[in-house]
C-alpha cells in the first residue's frame, strides 16, 4: 500500500517550450470530442425532449394572459414570454454543466483525481477543456432542434436587435459559460472537504433553477416583498451571481436591458466570473493540500 | 392474492427498516422532495398574484388549481414511493443480467419488477398534497358533495393506474433495447403535460395535444378528472370524464400487461 501525499505531487510549473500547454489543451480537446461524438444519436434525442417542459409552459401562460386584461405581466407580453422561455434554453445550453460537480466530488472520493495530481496536466484546465469539447458537440447537434424550434416560433420574437445589442449578448453568454463552469467546478471541489457533496449540489440546483429565472424572469418578482422596507425579490436576486445563467442573456436579447445598465451588468457578470474562478482555484490548492489517498 | 399482499408487505417492511437504518439519509430525501415540491407551489403563488385564474372561465381559480395540484402531489407521491424505484433498478438489472435472477422465482415478474423496493420518503409529498387539498377545499366557494369525496379516492386509484401502465410500458422498452438510460427522463417529459388542467391546451396546436394526451397516452386524465370531481360540480360533462378515467386506466393495464410480457418473450440473457 502507498500513500500519495497531494502535497508531494503538486503539479510542476509550466517549464515547459512555449505553446507546450496549449497544445496539451487542443490534445486534451480533440480526446473529448471524439469521446462525445460517440453518442450522437442520445444527444438529438435528449435535446428534443427537452423541449417538451416548454410546451407546457406556454400553454400555462396563454391561458393567463387568456384569463387577465393585461397585455403585459410586468413587462412581458405573452409573445414575449414564450421568447424568453425559449432564450433561457440557449443560456442554459451554455450555463448548465451536467455531472461537473457531481464528476469532480466523486474522484475525489474514488481517488481518480490523483492521476491529475501526477500528470504535468493542470485539471481545471482539463475540466474546462472537456466542457468546452462537450458543448461544442452538444451545439453541433442541438443546432439543427434548436433552428427547428425557433423556426416555428419566429413570430414571437421581436425584430433582430441592433449590433450592439447582439455583441452584448453573444458576450453575456460566453460569460455565462465561464460562470457556469466556474460556479460548478467550486462545488465539485468542496468535496475535498466533505466527501458526499449530493446534498450540497441539490440545495444549490434548488436556488439556481428558482433565482436564475429558469422557471420565470426575474422582472416578476418585482413586486414581491422580502420584509425590509424598500428591497424587493426581485433587487436581492440581482445580487446574486445565478440569474446570469439564465435571465441576464435572455433579457438582453429582448431589449429589457439596455444601455449603462447593459453595460453595468456585463461588468458585473465578468466580475462574478473572475469571483468564481478564483474561489475554484483557491478551492483546488487548499483541496489538494489537504487530500491524501491510499491504495494503488 | 393473499400471497403476494403477503409477500409485499414484507418488501415494504425490508425498506423501512433499510430507511430507519439510515435515518438522516431518509429525511434528506424527505427535506429533496420537500424542496422541490415547495419552489413548484412558489411558481403557482407568483402565478396568481397576476390573474384570479388560469384560462379565461374555466373555473380554475387558485383555490380550485391548488385542489388541482395538490391532487397531483397525491397521485405522483404515490406512484414515486410504489413503483418508480423498482422501475429504476430494473435498467441496471437488464444490462448486467440481474432480470434472471428475478425470472426463475416463482412469482409474477411483473409483480417483482414493479414492486420490490418501497421509497417512504416520497410519501411525504403525499402528506403535503393532503394537507393542501384540505386547505384549499376548505376556502373554495363549492363544496364537493358526498357522491365526489366516494368517487375521489376511486378516481386517485384510476390516475396511480395510469401511470404505472405508463412505467410497465417504459420497462418494456427497457428490456426491448437492453439499455434506456433515459426512462426516467421520458417518465418526466411525458407526465409534465399532466401537471396543468387539460383546459389550457386550447387552440390549433393545443387541441390535438390535448386528445392525444386524453385518448392515445391518457395522460391528461390522469390529475385532472379526480381534481375536476372534488373541484367542480359534477355535471353531464364530469361523467364522460370519469368513465373516461375507467375504461382508460383498465386498458392500459391490459395493454401494458400484454406489452410486458411480450417483451419478456423476447428478453435474451445477458448474463451466461
Amino acid at each position: 500500500m502507498s500513500l500519495v501525499s497531494a502535497a508531494d505531487q503538486a503539479p510542476p510549473p509550466a517549464a515547459a517550450p512555449p505553446f507546450a500547454g496549449l497544445r496539451i489543451w487542443f490534445t486534451m480537446l480533440a480526446i473529448c470530442l471524439e469521446e462525445r461524438l460517440v453518442y450522437r444519436g442520445d444527444f438529438i434525442i435528449g435535446t428534443l425532449m427537452r423541449f417538451l417542459p416548454i410546451v407546457t409552459q406556454v400553454f400555462l401562460w396563454t391561458a393567463v394572459f387568456n384569463a387577465t386584461s393585461k397585455a403585459d405581466i410586468a413587462g412581458y407580453s405573452r409573445n414575449d414570454i414564450v421568447a424568453y422561455y425559449l432564450l433561457t434554453m440557449v443560456t442554459r445550453a451554455f450555463s448548465s454543466m451536467p455531472g461537473l460537480s457531481g464528476g469532480i466530488a466523486r474522484s475525489v472520493r474514488d481517488g481518480s483525481v490523483k492521476k491529475y495530481l501526477v500528470q504535468p496536466v493542470d485539471y481545471v484546465g482539463y475540466l474546462m477543456a472537456a466542457r468546452i469539447a462537450h458543448k461544442l458537440v452538444y451545439y453541433l447537434v442541438a443546432i439543427l432542434p434548436f433552428a427547428g424550434v425557433f423556426y416555428v416560433c419566429r413570430s414571437y420574437f421581436p425584430p433582430v436587435p441592433d449590433a450592439v445589442t447582439v455583441v452584448a449578448y453573444v458576450l453575456s453568454l460566453t460569460l455565462s459559460f465561464l460562470l457556469g463552469f466556474f460556479m460548478e467546478a467550486t462545488l465539485g471541489m468542496l468535496g475535498f472537504w466533505f466527501l458526499e457533496v449530493s446534498s450540497i449540489i441539490f440545495a444549490y440546483m434548488l436556488v439556481q433553477y428558482l433565482l436564475s429565472g429558469h422557471m420565470f424572469p426575474i422582472d416578476m418578482l418585482a413586486d414581491i416583498p422580502t420584509g425590509i422596507a424598500g428591497v424587493s425579490a426581485a433587487e436581492v436576486v440581482r445580487w446574486l451571481p445565478f440569474e446570469y445563467t439564465a435571465y441576464f442573456p435572455a433579457a438582453v436579447w429582448l431589449g429589457k436591458i439596455q444601455g449603462a445598465t447593459l453595460a453595468r451588468d456585463l461588468a458585473i457578470e465578468a466580475g462574478w466570473v473572475v469571483v468564481m474562478a478564483v474561489a475554484c482555484r483557491i478551492a483546488w490548492w487548499r483541496g489538494t493540500r489537504r487530500y491524501s489517498a491510499f491504495g494503488g | 392474492m393473499n400471497r403476494y399482499l403477503s409477500i409485499f408487505l414484507t418488501f415494504a417492511r425490508a425498506c423501512l427498516v433499510r430507511d430507519m437504518t439510515f435515518r438522516a439519509n431518509f429525511l434528506l430525501e424527505c427535506v429533496t422532495s420537500l424542496g422541490w415540491m415547495s419552489m413548484n407551489l412558489a411558481f403557482y403563488v407568483l402565478i396568481f398574484t397576476f390573474t384570479s385564474e388560469i384560462g379565461k372561465n374555466t373555473g380554475w381559480s387558485k383555490e380550485p388549481f391548488f385542489a388541482f395540484v395538490a391532487t397531483g402531489l397525491i397521485i405522483n407521491s404515490i406512484v414515486q414511493a410504489l413503483f418508480m424505484p423498482s422501475a429504476e433498478e430494473l435498467t441496471e438489472m437488464v444490462r448486467t443480467g440481474g432480470l434472471d435472477a428475478v425470472l426463475v422465482q416463482p412469482l409474477d415478474a411483473q409483480f417483482m419488477l414493479s414492486m420490490h423496493r418501497v421509497d417512504f420518503s416520497s410519501f411525504a409529498n403525499g402528506l403535503v398534497g393532503v394537507g393542501l387539498l384540505g386547505w384549499a377545499v376548505s376556502r373554495m366557494d363549492y363544496q364537493p358533495s358526498p357522491v365526489a369525496w366516494l368517487l375521489y379516492p376511486l378516481l386517485i386509484l384510476c390516475g396511480v393506474a395510469i401511470l404505472y401502465s405508463l412505467i410497465i410500458m417504459l420497462a418494456a422498452a427497457t428490456i426491448l433495447l437492453g439499455r434506456n438510460q433515459s426512462l426516467y427522463d421520458f417518465w418526466f417529459y411525458l407526465t409534465n403535460f399532466s401537471r396543468y388542467p387539460a383546459e389550457i391546451y386550447s387552440g390549433p396546436w393545443g387541441g390535438p395535444i390535448r386528445m392525444l394526451c386524453t385518448f392515445v397516452i391518457p395522460i391528461l386524465l390522469v390529475v385532472n378528472v379526480p381534481a375536476r370531481v372534488i373541484a367542480m360540480p359534477l355535471s353531464g360533462e364530469s361523467w364522460g370524464l370519469i368513465a373516461a378515467a375507467l375504461i382508460a386506466a383498465a386498458a392500459s393495464l391490459l395493454i401494458s400487461r400484454l406489452v410486458f410480457q411480450a417483451a419478456l418473450a423476447k428478453y435474451r440473457s445477458a448474463s451466461s
